[in-house]
């Protein structure tokens, strides 16, 4: 996917390119950082000054291009859902169905009424939904369509909590299941971490990198990651096998093995947690008499300022780098510099966050 | 209703039948103008908003003058319809139609913009994505959404249609079993000396139908918003 925008309109200009291979792309940025206009060019409801999209090989727009959007194939998921109200969510579902290009192909009607678990809500009136069962139909109205690109526009941005937790495994599925591209927006990490491949970070309008997740969240030297709470890295682990009796799951990730509280997943299962650098402390020696299950022989790498009176401390652990925010004082005093070797301590309790 | 003699009844049905045929031509239009006017900005729009507001404020004698000029038989547009087709629509019931139509017209146009202007142009875009073109979306969108507008707006078209008189006199004549409507009838016994009864019968049903109309475009206009669920 080979995005390039550049649109000025009140006051606002947005100038944005960014290449994106297969797999979910999030569009993650504050609010007015454009991402959900930049989304809007690519369905073609907004033709951009000047700009260039090509999905899968499809020139949607260039020079003397423009697709109209009901002929671009976008599988558009509004953060509104906007089910059309007249319509029962049977009719909802088959609407893009009906009017996809002959010789396209896509899931069955049948196929995705069991992936989204439509099926009791099939005769139902979209007034009567609750938003999650909302956000599911017109996921699944889009998938219908045979797009060859699904375009989510903050999907769980309107809903609660548990709202959001009930959609986003049917998300993950769909990523799994699916095969098709997906640009995701969104202003939650929790969604990136669990749902991108390759994350488009947005400010102000312009592109302020672009990458593979894990790598960008590694990077100490991005206010609008780094600056956040829960700043720190992305770990892409195996469920290696469950302690039911300990209520610990073991995790195998590139470089180490860490204990987490109980998981819902199979072994072997593939998950992706984000490890806050402010959830990692670090000890000169092996300390002993202590709670923390995860301790990780880890090599300093890279000490960088982090406000006024704190560092982040990229630890390195085999192939893997983690990062630990610590006070300066700390710092200095314990003499963590480049280059030695520490033990990076972890509480599985740190990965019950969400 | 018992007590109405047969010119008295003719009366009736041919009101029904003006208004009827005035909405069923008027609406299609009204649907397309209050499209253009609430969707379309041009230069010309302020003008041709005025113009199809006309009717409520003119006198409606200047309408059907105006009409008769337009449509008479020696008319620009009367002669034409009149040498290709053998139409002729002054002093006829389609006649009456026509000028009730014009007079209704701003009614329906009103009612049908103001369900245009609060139907969501999200919806008309999330169907544009799943592939409807311009009038698939029309058809399938717009116009199911402003239903409540069209249902209603015909309502009191044809309420108000059954009470045309000025233009219709003026453009259709009073012709008793051909242009004679109810008010016209009311009127013509009210000139008549010893027929009050007759005004009063006229009179009484001209009331019952006005508000048996008001009635219904209001049951309608709410169940339609109970079904589009707003």
């Amino acid at each position: 996917m080979d995005v390039q925008a550049r649109h000025s309109f009140g006051g606002f200009t947005l100038d944005a390119t960014f290449t994106a291979p297969a797999g979910v792309t999030a569009l993650f940025g504050p609010s007015g950082s454009g991402k959900s206009t930049l989304l809007s060019v690519v369905a073609g409801l907004l033709t951009p000054n000047t700009g260039r999209v090509v999905v899968d090989g499809a020139t949607l727009l260039d020079v003397g291009v423009n697709v109209p959007a009901e002929r671009r194939r976008c599988g558009v998921v509004f953060q509104d859902a906007r089910l059309l109200p007249h319509l029962s969510v049977d009719a909802n579902l088959r609407y893009g169905l009906r009017r996809a290009p002959a010789g396209t192909t896509g899931p069955s009607m049948a196929e995705v009424v069991a992936l989204l678990a439509l099926a009791p809500l099939l005769t139902r009136r979209p007034r009567t939904l609750s938003g999650g069962e909302r956000q599911r139909v017109a996921l699944g109205r889009a998938l219908l369509s045979r797009p060859r690109i699904l375009l989510m526009d903050e999907p769980l941005a309107a809903l609660d909590a548990p709202r959001r937790a009930e959609i986003l495994p049917f998300l993950e599925r769909l990523r799994d299941t699916a095969g098709l591209p997906i640009l995701y927006v969104t202003h939650a990490l929790e969604e990136v971490d669990r749902l991108a491949d390759t994350l488009v970070l947005l400010d102000g309008g312009r592109v302020a990198a672009a990458g593979p997740v894990a790598a960008l969240a590694a990077r100490t030297d991005l206010p609008l990651l780094a600056g956040r709470r829960d700043a720190g890295v992305v770990l892409d682990c195996t469920v290696d096998g469950h302690d039911a009796g300990r209520g610990l799951t073991r995790l195998m990730f590139e470089g180490g093995a860490l204990l987490v509280p109980l998981r819902p997943e199979p072994g072997g299962a593939r998950l992706r947690l984000r490890l806050r650098a402010r959830d990692v402390a670090v000890a000169t020696v092996l300390p002993v008499g202590l709670s923390t299950h995860n301790v990780l022989a880890a090599t300093i790498g890279a000490v960088t300022a982090a406000g006024p009176h704190e560092a982040f401390v990229a630890l390195v652990i085999g192939p893997t780098t983690v990062l630990a925010r610590l006070a300066r004082e700390a710092v200095d005093r314990l003499r963590l510099t480049e280059g030695r070797g520490v033990f990076a301590l972890v509480k599985s309790t740190a990965f019950d966050h969400g | 209703m018992t007590g109405l003699s047969a010119p008295e009844w003719e009366a009736v049905r041919l009101s029904l039948s003006v208004a009827g045929r005035s909405v069923l031509f008027g609406l299609p239009v009204a649907i397309l103008m209050a499209t253009i006017l609430s969707r379309r900005r041009f230069v010309g729009r302020p003008l041709l908003d005025a113009f199809v507001h006309l009717p409520l404020v003119l006198p409606p004698v200047v309408v059907g003058w105006g009409l008769l000029l337009l449509f008479g038989v020696r008319g620009p547009i009367g002669s034409m319809l009149f040498d290709w087709f053998g139409l002729r629509l002054v002093f006829t019931s389609t006649g009456a139609a026509l000028a009730t139509a014009v007079m209704a017209f701003p009614l329906m146009v009103r009612a049908i913009r103001l369900s245009l202007e609060g139907v969501d142009p999200g919806l008309e875009a999330a169907a544009q994505t799943l592939g409807a073109g311009p009038l698939d979306r029309f058809m399938t969108v717009t116009l199911p959404l402003i239903a409540p507008g069209i249902l209603s707006g015909a309502v009191i078209a044809f309420a108000a249609g059954l009470g045309e008189f000025g233009a219709v006199i003026t453009f259709a004549g009073s012709i008793e079993g051909q242009t004679q409507t109810l008010p016209l009838a009311i009127y013509a016994a009210v000139q008549t000396p010893g027929a009050e009864a007759v005004a009063a019968r006229l009179s009484a049903v001209s009331f019952t139908l006005a508000i048996a109309g008001l009635l219904l475009a209001e049951v309608i206009a709410r169940r339609m918003h109970g079904l589009l669920g707003r």
